[in-house]
């Protein structure tokens, strides 16, 4: 699941990635005409609009394609950086930004890419910022308290607004889609051609073809997390499901040998856990599947994973949900924590064995019936899994 | 002779999967003037060091920042762009040193807009925690909040201020 760093591809490797995304990155801005001062302004006085349909065409993709990723549960979004707000800075440096924009020329990405072959303007550009920066360094007591000013953290625009994800996204679409076709009728005004401003070439449709694809593969499907939990609410189909049992006497046995192997999955609430918890015992929930971190305790190797709850039906539809998702090594307490309570933690001493396995497994329950409450006494428990993983530092 | 650009809904559209994928690599977005920071607080950091103790702002990126300043991600991407843009032109057939500029100023003045230009960017990008790469185009894509109000600003403002500067690029 990503973001891939820092565990499958590591801090130090990351910096190879920059070099290989950063040249990428240079030279589509090149290829696009980022590198003329004269290509860029020409969005603010009308005569190209380049820049616009480059840089909206982009954020359109990359949204479309962060929401498909997370949608399909491929992006752990809690982990990705999100600009934080801060109301006043933001709006303040962005005006200040956008006179440097119609003064320079450039902005600071694309004056790199000209200054990189050849434009001396952009060298000067790239001089005046490293200026600009040293006199943010400087002041900086002066400005601290208004750059720190109404900050309301990694809020998400549709959050701001109180719409939904998808509305924000069909919204920002025909923004988009307006955009290109106003600007085109405006670009062809300014430069008197006559052509008309939209023409379907295969060239166009098929890159709106791909658009409409990826825009349709995140919203029409539903999300993996829901397609689950629709396919075990079928009862038929979860009792048939081939899953591996574990009795509760060898659960038991298991806990008293004080077995390394074995980890315990507890999908009660936290509440229950709270009140008792079994050694080796973590608190998890369904969700803890589709995040990031959590999850790496399932993929541990040579490791039993044990799911327990209160009934086992609700067990199954766990551990069937985890073995879709492509979890293995699971295995379901027979009976629930029902029945492990019933045969184990409660064992009723008075029970009288009919046959001979009965006698050495009375003899046995009745051993565990108070070895595994004290044990249970002593345990600490290991609460909810721990996230130590933190949003991913990234800006400017 | 100098080859054509390329067609804008494509670059921007192979721009958008690059994008795409430097987040589900990497977790954070694109960026630029981050780049030009690092360089500028190791620079201080090298010329004189008590400086950066006793500035508020460069002790403060000391303390975030372990190792040396130039060991960032901006820096190594930033260095990329370099390379990728000089490949570019390279192969377009667009390496030339030149200095361009309206055609109703002269190269003196270019020189200093440019710089003043360059500036405002600077001092705009640090308070604003990016340019138009880190905040406004990586922060839409993944819908932040404090990502879209910058890059509202940063174009709303270069349209407000675009009439008074027209003599330098019409």
């Amino acid at each position: 699941m990503g973001p891939l760093v820092p565990d499958i591809i590591s801090n130090d490797l990351n910096f190879i990635v920059a070099l290989v995304i950063g040249v990428a990155f240079g030279a589509i801005l090149e290829q696009a005409g980022f590198s003329t001062s004269k290509k860029l302004v020409g969005l603010f006085y009308g005569y190209d609009f380049t820049v616009l349909r480059v840089f909206f065409t982009a954020g359109l993709v990359a949204m479309f394609g962060t929401i498909m990723l997370d949608h399909w549960g491929y992006l752990d979004i809690n982990l990705i950086y999100i600009n934080p707000l801060f109301v006043g800075a933001a709006i303040a440096g962005g005006l200040i930004m956008g006179l440097g924009f119609v003064i320079g020329g450039f902005c600071p990405g694309t004056s790199v890419c000209a200054a990189a072959i050849g434009k001396i303007d952009a060298m000067y550009f790239i001089l005046g910022s490293v200026i600009g920066i040293l006199l943010f360094a400087e002041g900086y007591p002066l400005w601290e308290e208004f750059y720190n000013s109404y900050s309301f953290g990694s809020v998400r625009i549709f959050n701001t607004l109180g719409i939904s994800q998808s509305v924000f996204a069909f919204i920002l679409t025909s923004i988009a889609l307006f955009a290109f076709w106003a600007t085109s009728i405006i670009e062809n005004k300014v430069n008197n051609i006559k052509k008309p401003a939209i023409r379907f070439t295969p060239y166009y449709l098929g890159l709106t073809a791909v658009g409409i694809f990826i825009a349709f593969a995140a919203f029409m499907f539903p999300p993996r997390k829901a397609g689950l939990i629709e396919l075990v609410k079928n009862e038929e189909f979860v009792k048939s499901y081939q899953l591996k049992e574990i009795s509760s006497d060898e659960l038991a046995y298991r806990i008293i040998e004080k077995d390394k192997k074995l980890q315990i999955f507890d999908f009660r609430t936290f509440e229950e856990y709270k009140n008792l918890n079994l050694p080796n015992s973590i608190s998890f929930t369904i969700d803890n599947f589709f995040e990031k971190e959590p999850n790496k305790l399932l993929t541990l190797r040579h490791r039993s994973n044990v799911f327990i709850t209160n009934d086992e039906m609700t067990e199954r539809r766990i551990a069937i949900i985890a073995s879709e998702l492509g979890y293995n090594n699971i295995e379901i307490l027979k009976g629930g924590l029902i029945e492990f309570t019933e045969n184990i933690l409660g064992f009723d001493q008075s029970s009288v064995p009919q046959n001979k396995i009965e006698t050495t497994t009375f003899e046995f329950r009745k051993k565990a019936s108070t070895i595994i409450p004290e044990m249970i006494k002593n345990n600490k428990p290991a609460g909810k899994v721990e996230k130590k993983q933190k949003r991913v530092v990234g800006g400017c | 002779m100098q080859t054509k650009y390329m067609n804008p809904y494509l670059a921007g559209f192979l721009l958008g999967l690059l994008l795409v994928a430097t987040i589900y690599i990497t977790g954070r977005g694109l960026g630029a003037s981050g780049a030009i920071k690092s360089i500028l607080v190791e620079s201080v950091n090298v010329i004189t060091p008590e400086h950066t103790a006793n500035s508020k702002f460069f002790s403060e990126y000391s303390e975030t920042h372990s190792g040396s300043a130039l060991k960032s991600w901006l820096v190594f991407e930033v260095i990329g762009v370099l390379i990728g843009a000089f490949i570019s032109g390279l192969i377009s057939d667009r390496l030339n040193f030149t200095l361009e500029h309206g055609p109703n100023i002269k190269s003196k003045v270019r020189i200093i807009a440019a710089l003043t230009g360059g500036l405002l960017f600077g001092f705009g990008a640090q308070l604003g925690r990016g340019c138009t790469s880190g905040a406004a185009l990586s922060g839409m894509a993944v819908l932040s909040t404090g990502g879209i109000l910058t890059m509202v600003a940063i174009f709303g403002g270069a349209y407000a201020f675009a009439y008074f500067f027209r003599k330098l690029w019409l």
